[in-house]
C-alpha cells in the first residue's frame, strides 16, 4: 500500500471516529458509570450522589424478591438451554438424517425444508408479540384462553387452571414460552452441522449395523457437539434476558406475589419505579457478574476434544 | 461465513442420493412404525409454532362478541374496524411510523459506521487497532440491563448540549435511532471485520494501480465485494431494531414517541380494561407483516445471517 501511504492516519481517524464515539458514548461509558452508580444512594433526582459503598449489595443478599427474581434466572438459565438443546437436536436429526427409504441410506424426511421455515419463524417475530400471544394462551377461557379451551375440548376439563394466577407456576410458563422461541433457531443451526458431516460416515455405520438411536449417538452428536456447545453459551446469554416476556405477560412487578420475575424485570423495576437508580445498578453488576461466570464455567466444563472431519 | 452458511438449507431433499444396496435396518416395519412417530413429533411442533399465531390472526377478523362468545371458532367475516381502530383509537399507525423512522435511521447508520469501522480494522495496520477492535467485541457479552440505568442519564444529558441538544435527548427518534447504532456495533463490527479480511487484497491493489484514494477504494472497491455479507447483517439488525422493547421503554416515555412493539405491550395492558380484543390481535397482525414479510422474502439470507452469528 505504499502509494497509499499519503493521508492514512487522517482516513482511519475519519472512519473509526463515528463508530468509536457512538460506541463508547451510548455503550461503553454507561457501563463504566453503572458500577459507580451502584455504590452510591443515587435517586436520579438529585444531582450529587452520596457514596455508600456496598450498602447496595448488602440490600440485594436480605432482599426476598431479588432472591425469588436470580432463582428464576437461574431455572431460565440451566431449564431453557437443557429442554431447547434436547428437542432442537432431536427434530434437527429427524429433518436431517430421520429419513431412511427408497433406496437412500441418510436423507431427511419429507417436507423438511418446509419444516425448517416454519420453525424458525418465532426467532424472527419481537418478544412483545410473542408475550402477548401466549398471555392469551395461558388466559382464563372467557377472555382467549387458548390452553384451557383445547383441554376442555379433548376432554381434559378438570386439567383447567387460572395458569397466569397461579405464582407457582409463573416461571415454568415463561421456560415453555422461551423454549418455544427459540427451539427453531436452533433446529436450523443444527441442520446446518447436520449436514456437513460427509455421508459416508452414516453409509459406513448402517452396513455395521448401527440402529437409530446408536447412529445418533455415536456419529450425529459428536460430529456436531461443538455448534452444540457453541450455542449452548448463546442461548445460557438470551435466556439471562426474558425482560419482554415477563415484563408483558406478568406485569412489571413479575405476576402473582412477584413469583415470576426475573433480574432485568427488577432492575427496570427499581430504577424506572422506584427512583432507586443505585440499587438498579447493583442489581446490573450482579446479571454482568452472572453472565460472565456462565461464559467462563461453559467453555471450562463443555469443551471437549475436537472432531476434525477429514 | 455467510456465502459458506447459506449453502446447506433445503439441500436435504435435492442432494441427488447414491443408490446404496446397503441392507437397511429401519425399512421393515418397525422401521415405518418409528417413522411414522418422528413424523408426527416433526407436524406436532409445527402445529405448536403455528397454531398460536393463526389463532391471533383469526382474532383479528373477529368481532369483540364473536371473540368473547367463542374464542376457537372461525370469525364469521373479516371484521376490517378492528385494522382501523388500530391504527387510529389505538394509536398503532403512530407508533408504526416512529418504528420506521427510527430504524432507517438506525439501520443507514449502523451499516454505515460498522462497514468503516469494520474496514480500517481489518485492513490497516496502525497502533491501536487491537486494542480498538477488543474494545468493541467486548461489548458481545455485556447485558443490556446493566448499562439501562446509566444510558437513560447519558441519552438525557445529550439534550441540554447547546445547538444539537434539541435533536438529542429523551423521546427523540436521533437518540434512539443512536443507542441501537451503539448496542449493534459489537456485532457489526465483530462480523464484518471478519468479512473484509476474506477478501482478496489483490482487487485493492488493482484500485490503488488506478488511482484511487483511501475513500475511493472504500465506497468503489471495497463495499460493493462486502455486500453479501452486508445484506445479511443488514437484515439481522434489521430484526433486531424493530423488534427491541427495552430500550425504547426507557427512552420513548413519551407515549406519542413510543415504537412498535412497546406501543403494543401498553396496548396489552390497556386491553382488560377497555375490553377491546380484538383491536388489539388487529394490532398485533399489523405489527407482524414487516417482519413475515422480510422473513418470506429473505428466508434463506435470513436463517443464515442469524445463524451465521453463532458459528463465528
Amino acid at each position: 500500500m505504499t502509494a497509499l501511504r499519503h493521508g492514512k492516519y487522517p482516513f482511519i481517524l475519519a472512519f473509526l471516529l463515528p463508530p468509536v464515539g457512538i460506541y463508547v458514548l451510548y455503550m461503553l461509558s454507561p457501563y463504566v458509570q453503572a458500577i459507580y452508580i451502584s455504590l452510591t444512594d443515587w435517586s436520579g433526582l438529585t444531582a450529587s450522589q452520596t457514596f455508600i459503598g456496598f450498602d447496595n449489595y448488602v440490600e440485594m443478599w436480605n432482599d426476598d424478591q431479588l432472591r425469588t427474581a436470580l432463582r428464576n434466572n437461574l431455572i431460565l438459565l440451566v431449564v431453557v438451554p437443557v429442554l431447547t438443546v434436547m428437542l432442537a437436536l432431536f427434530f434437527a436429526s429427524m429433518l436431517n438424517v430421520g429419513g431412511r427409504g427408497r433406496g437412500q441410506a441418510i436423507t431427511g424426511v419429507r417436507g423438511s425444508s418446509i419444516y425448517k421455515v416454519v420453525y424458525f419463524f418465532p426467532q424472527v417475530l419481537p418478544h412483545a408479540i410473542v408475550a402477548i400471544v401466549f398471555a392469551y394462551v395461558f388466559a382464563p377461557e372467557n377472555a382467549g384462553g387458548i390452553l384451557n379451551n383445547i383441554l376442555e375440548a379433548i376432554g381434559l376439563g378438570n386439567l383447567t387452571q387460572l395458569w397466569l394466577g397461579e405464582p407457582k407456576y409463573l416461571i415454568w410458563i415463561v421456560v415453555l414460552v422461551m423454549t418455544w422461541a427459540f427451539v427453531g433457531f436452533y433446529v436450523v443451526l443444527f441442520s446446518a452441522a447436520m449436514q456437513s458431516i460427509p455421508k459416508d460416515i452414516y453409509e459406513a455405520a448402517l452396513l455395521d449395523g448401527a440402529n437409530r438411536m446408536t447412529t445418533f449417538r455415536k456419529v450425529t452428536l459428536p460430529l456436531v457437539w461443538d455448534t452444540v456447545q457453541v450455542g449452548w453459551v448463546y442461548m445460557a446469554i438470551q435466556a439471562m434476558d426474558g425482560f419482554a416476556i415477563v415484563h408483558i405477560m406478568l406485569g412489571v412487578n413479575g405476576g402473582v406475589q412477584g413469583a415470576g420475575d426475573v433480574l432485568g424485570v427488577a432492575i427496570y423495576r427499581a430504577a424506572f419505579a422506584q427512583s432507586d437508580f443505585g440499587y438498579a445498578a447493583a442489581i446490573g453488576v450482579l446479571m454482568l457478574v452472572l453472565t460472565m461466570t456462565i461464559v467462563v464455567l461453559f467453555f471450562r466444563v463443555l469443551r471437549r476434544e475436537r472432531v476434525e472431519l477429514a | 461465513m455467510t456465502a459458506t452458511q447459506a449453502g446447506p438449507q433445503g439441500s436435504s431433499t435435492d442432494t441427488p442420493a447414491r443408490e446404496t444396496r446397503i441392507r437397511q435396518p429401519g425399512v421393515g416395519g418397525r422401521g415405518r412404525a418409528i417413522g411414522l412417530l418422528n413424523g408426527g413429533f416433526l407436524l406436532f411442533w409445527g402445529l405448536i409454532t403455528t397454531l398460536p399465531l393463526v389463532w391471533a390472526i383469526l382474532s383479528s377478523f373477529k368481532t369483540n362478541g364473536e371473540f368473547r362468545t367463542d374464542p376457537m371458532g372461525l370469525p364469521g367475516g373479516i371484521e376490517w374496524d378492528n385494522f382501523a381502530r388500530a391504527w387510529n383509537a389505538a394509536n398503532i399507525g403512530q407508533y408504526f411510523l416512529n418504528s420506521v423512522i427510527v430504524v432507517a435511521m438506525s439501520l443507514t447508520m449502523t451499516m454505515l459506521f460498522g462497514a468503516m469501522g469494520a474496514y480500517v480494522l481489518a485492513r490497516y495496520d496502525f497502533p491501536g487497532n487491537r486494542i480498538v477492535y477488543f474494545m468493541f467485541i467486548g461489548g458481545l457479552i455485556l447485558p443490556v440491563f446493566l448499562a439501562l440505568v446509566p444510558m437513560f442519564f447519558v441519552v438525557r444529558n445529550t439534550g441540554d448540549i447547546p445547538l444539537i441538544g434539541q435533536f438529542l435527548g429523551l423521546n427523540s427518534y436521533l437518540s434512539l435511532a443512536l443507542v441501537y447504532v451503539a448496542f449493534s456495533m459489537p456485532f457489526t463490527v465483530f462480523f464484518l471485520t471478519a468479512f473484509f479480511r476474506t477478501l482478496p487484497t489483490s482487487v485493492a491493489e488493482a484500485g490503488i494501480m488506478d488511482g484511487c484514494t483511501h475513500f475511493s477504494l472504500f465506497f468503489r472497491v471495497m463495499l460493493p465485494m462486502a455486500k453479501p455479507g452486508i445484506i445479511s447483517l443488514a437484515l439481522f439488525n434489521f430484526l433486531g431494531h424493530w423488534n427491541q422493547y427495552v430500550l425504547p421503554l426507557v427512552i420513548m416515555q413519551d407515549g406519542d414517541k413510543r415504537v412498535l412493539a412497546q406501543g403494543l405491550g401498553t396496548l396489552a395492558a390497556n386491553t382488560g380494561f377497555r375490553a377491546d380484543y380484538t383491536a388489539l390481535f388487529a394490532g398485533l397482525v399489523i405489527a407482524l407483516m414487516p417482519v413475515l414479510i422480510v422473513y418470506l422474502l429473505f428466508q434463506k439470507q435470513v436463517q443464515s445471517g442469524l445463524t451465521a452469528g453463532v458459528l463465528k
